[in-house]
């Protein structure tokens, strides 16, 4: 009796497994692709333009929060368990996990991706690229760096664009203006000035805070003068003294009090979406001062190594990044900046930006991202940044000595970068 | 089976009579119980053993994570060494510390008062004010920290408008009375100065309720025969509370004082969403569990922030034991 049980149990079970190999050899290919806010939305909007071209293919979006992701995918990694078939990846991971040796070289074959690496902004490729040459992330959007003002402010104020974007002498003495006149600080925090000016006068293959030859590079003279400018902005009382992203600092945005605010070009679709939604037509964008080039945040797609269905992403994948059309919507809709070169030329870069009251700056923004210079990204380089600015907050708080700090630093990030 | 056999024992009563227990042997499932009970440890062993074993495995390694599992590189107890003499570790530990006196001894001596005062002087409307204090104890630290950071907003803060609302109130024209006690401008709580105050308060503001349940759950197993006795040797209020409600709540002392300081150490999520994860400027409000996150995903090492859990464990249980020796019971 017993053993008829356990026949009749094995011979269940291996039904159940027939019937369910039958009908997954008959089922699409499911497509995980894994993402975070609001850089899915370009893969939400793609999916039912994909279907079409690919009926065969069923596409499962996963989402978590920026921070959340990143962790998620680096445990993945670690693991090579839960791994999507497309993973998206923001600038600020993009160096460490194109170095890991995780992800599918796609120079290689089948992908050989070096055919396509032309097509896109030329500072984006090799911050995807790996240390031994491999290249582990195709870029979608990009972020130019630009900065963006209230008009009527500064004509209340009496002062120019070109004021601001001549030199920085002139910038602050814009900005003394701007408060003697108006009351509204010209710059959220000192703090933006010093990460302008350290990113400012860098070519190809040099890195913020490294050299290609790993010697830490932040006790010189691009330094020196990015804590000087930040300290003399700080002692002109220009500077409204918020961060990035706090209340204030939206507050501020929203109220006017703050005049000017330098960021990817991205911000503004923020400023018109949430943040100040209100002042539709009083801003204005110009390029950063002091002819600096430099590059916010970005997005890529990359397909791991253990991927269950490599063929298949890579097809999605260059339907998301070298699609023109894709990339123009994801740009309308979603603010993206395409770095898909062919999408930068479309005529949609000649729109004006009714927000920016009528200004064509799409243009600007492009003429920005053809310069910024492709820049080495350093596993360190968020311990760098920290140190950098405690640094800086101790030349602005406590009136510490910049050639001090900066040696102090440079010891600091040394013993920190150990290996 | 003979007749005299079945006439002693019924073969119907011998069935109706097997346990469920009698029942399973009987047919061979002696493994049934193990089975039963085996979810506990297949899950303890995978989430909570395993974890355990391999970040001390982990914590004399190299290891950057996102290069799999072969990357690993053994280095013995350089990740220790470097943790103990790292001037970010200590000065987190320091915070942490800071944070866990300044908003743990508050907990303790608010909770028990007021646990009296709840004790004693509410009768029917004891359940409803005793929820109200444990609501901040279950609430979302997420949703906690964001309004705590909105109400310690530097410019529209509602916190900053009292202040500086009593520090400019004039009398008499143009005499401020309370300037000296409170602020005349906004203070910018993110400074350094002030972030430690900022997160020790919302802490604070979130256990005390929890603090104040445990001591009243064990004022209610105190012998009601003490306090009359007490009464009627003409023993006021304040000597009632303080030579026998405070006597006979010391091993609920010990036990939420332990809760406290182990709570306190591991403290993340507060500080973490209040400093925007950054830990704030110049790092002041940055906790040893933040700085072991922070090495581990911001820096991705992942060795040494096993490491840091280690240290941050031996710590826990040296603070553990000497709160023991202090508040324990003496054998």
């Amino acid at each position: 009796m017993f053993n008829k049980k356990k026949i009749g149990t094995v011979a269940l079970a291996l039904g159940a497994t027939l019937a369910l190999t039958a009908t997954s050899a008959f089922a699409k290919t499911t497509l995980t692709v894994a993402s975070f806010p609001s850089f899915d939305l370009a893969v939400q909007s793609a999916i039912p333009l994909y279907k079409k071209l690919h009926p065969e293919v069923e596409i499962k979006l996963v989402s978590l929060a920026y921070g959340d992701h990143h962790n998620a995918m680096t445990t993945a990694l670690a693991t090579g368990g839960n791994l999507p078939d497309v993973m998206g990846i923001e600038y600020g991971y993009i160096g460490r996990f194109a170095s890991s040796g995780g992800l599918e070289d796609l120079r290689a074959a089948p992908y050989s991706a070096a055919q396509y690496e032309k097509l896109f902004s030329k500072f984006t490729v090799p911050l995807a690229t790996g240390g031994t040459g491999t290249l582990a992330a195709i870029p979608a959007d990009i972020g130019p760096g630009a900065l963006f003002y209230r008009e009527d402010i500064f004509t209340k104020a009496g002062v120019t664009q070109e004021d601001l974007i001549k030199d920085w002498d002139s910038f602050i003495a814009a900005g003394k203006k701007i408060k003697e006149t108006t009351g509204s600080y010209l710059v959220a925090s000192a703090v933006d000035i010093k990460d302008v000016v350290i990113r400012s006068g860098l070519e190809d293959g040099q890195g913020i805070y490294f050299d290609s030859d790993n010697n830490i590079t932040v006790n010189n003279d691009r330094f020196k003068e990015a804590f000087r400018l930040a300290k003399a902005v700080r002692d002109a009382g220009i500077d409204a003294q918020v961060g990035a992203w706090s209340s204030e600092w939206t507050e501020g945005l929203r109220r006017g009090t703050i005049a000017s605010q330098m960021m990817g070009a991205w911000l503004g679709g923020h400023l018109n979406n949430w943040i100040a939604p209100d002042s539709k037509g009083l801003w204005r964008a110009a390029a950063l001062p002091g002819g600096t080039y430099a590059s916010w945040g970005g997005s890529f797609y990359a397909i791991p190594k253990k991927a269950q269905n490599k063929a298949e992403a890579w097809e999605f994948i260059k339907f998301m990044t070298m699609n023109k059309e894709m990339q123009i919507a994801a740009f309308r809709d979603l603010d993206a900046f395409p770095a898909l070169i062919e999408a930068q030329n479309d005529d949609f870069i000649n729109q004006p930006i009714p927000y920016l009251g009528g200004q064509v700056a799409r243009v600007e923004w492009k003429k920005s991202a053809d310069r910024i210079p492709a820049l080495d990204v350093h596993k360190h380089d968020p311990v760098a940044e920290q140190i950098i600015n405690d640094a800086l907050e101790g030349v602005l708080e406590r009136d510490e000595n910049i050639d001090a700090a900066l040696a102090e630093a440079e010891k600091q990030i040394k013993r920190r970068a150990r290996r | 089976m003979s007749s005299v056999e079945s006439a002693v024992r019924p073969p119907v009563t011998k069935i109706r009579k097997r346990t469920l227990k009698q029942r399973l042997n009987a047919s061979g499932y002696k493994w049934a119980p193990y089975l039963f009970v085996s979810p506990f440890f297949v899950i303890f062993a995978v989430f909570g053993l395993f974890p355990l074993l391999f970040s001390l495995f982990l914590s004399f390694h190299y290891w950057e994570p996102a290069s799999g599992l072969a990357a690993m590189e053994w280095v013995g107890i350089e990740n220790f060494t470097f943790t103990l003499t790292d001037d970010w570790f200590q000065k987190s530990v320091f915070n942490t510390m800071w944070i866990a006196l300044a908003a743990g001894i508050p907990q303790h001596v608010v909770a028990i008062p007021l646990a009296y005062f709840l004790h004693t002087s509410f009768k029917r409307s004891r359940n409803t004010v005793i929820g109200m204090y444990f609501l901040p104890f279950i609430t979302s630290s997420v949703a906690i920290s964001l309004v705590f950071t909105t109400l310690f907003s530097r410019d529209f803060g509602m916190i900053n408008m009292l202040f500086t609302s009593a520090g400019n109130w004039t009398i008499f024209g143009d005499i401020q009375p309370l300037s000296w006690l409170f602020p005349t401008a906004n203070i910018d709580w993110n400074r350094p100065e002030y972030t430690k105050t900022m997160i020790a308060f919302v802490v604070f503001w979130r256990y005390v309720g929890w603090n104040t349940v445990l001591y009243l759950s064990a004022m209610q197993t105190i012998p009601k025969d003490l306090y009359e006795a007490a009464t009627v040797d003409g023993a006021k209020r304040w000597q009632q509370f303080w030579y026998i409600t405070v006597p006979m709540l010391k091993p609920m002392m010990f036990f939420a004082v332990t809760l406290t300081i182990i709570g306190n150490l591991q403290l993340f999520e507060e500080p973490f969403i209040i400093t925007g994860g950054s830990g704030g400027l110049e790092q002041a409000g940055k906790t040893a569990a933040m700085h072991m996150y922070i090495t581990a995903f911001v820096e991705g090492d992942f060795g040494t922030a096993s490491a840091v859990s280690w240290i941050l464990f031996a710590l826990i249980a040296f603070l553990t034991w000497g709160n023991n020796k202090l508040l324990g019971e003496k054998k």
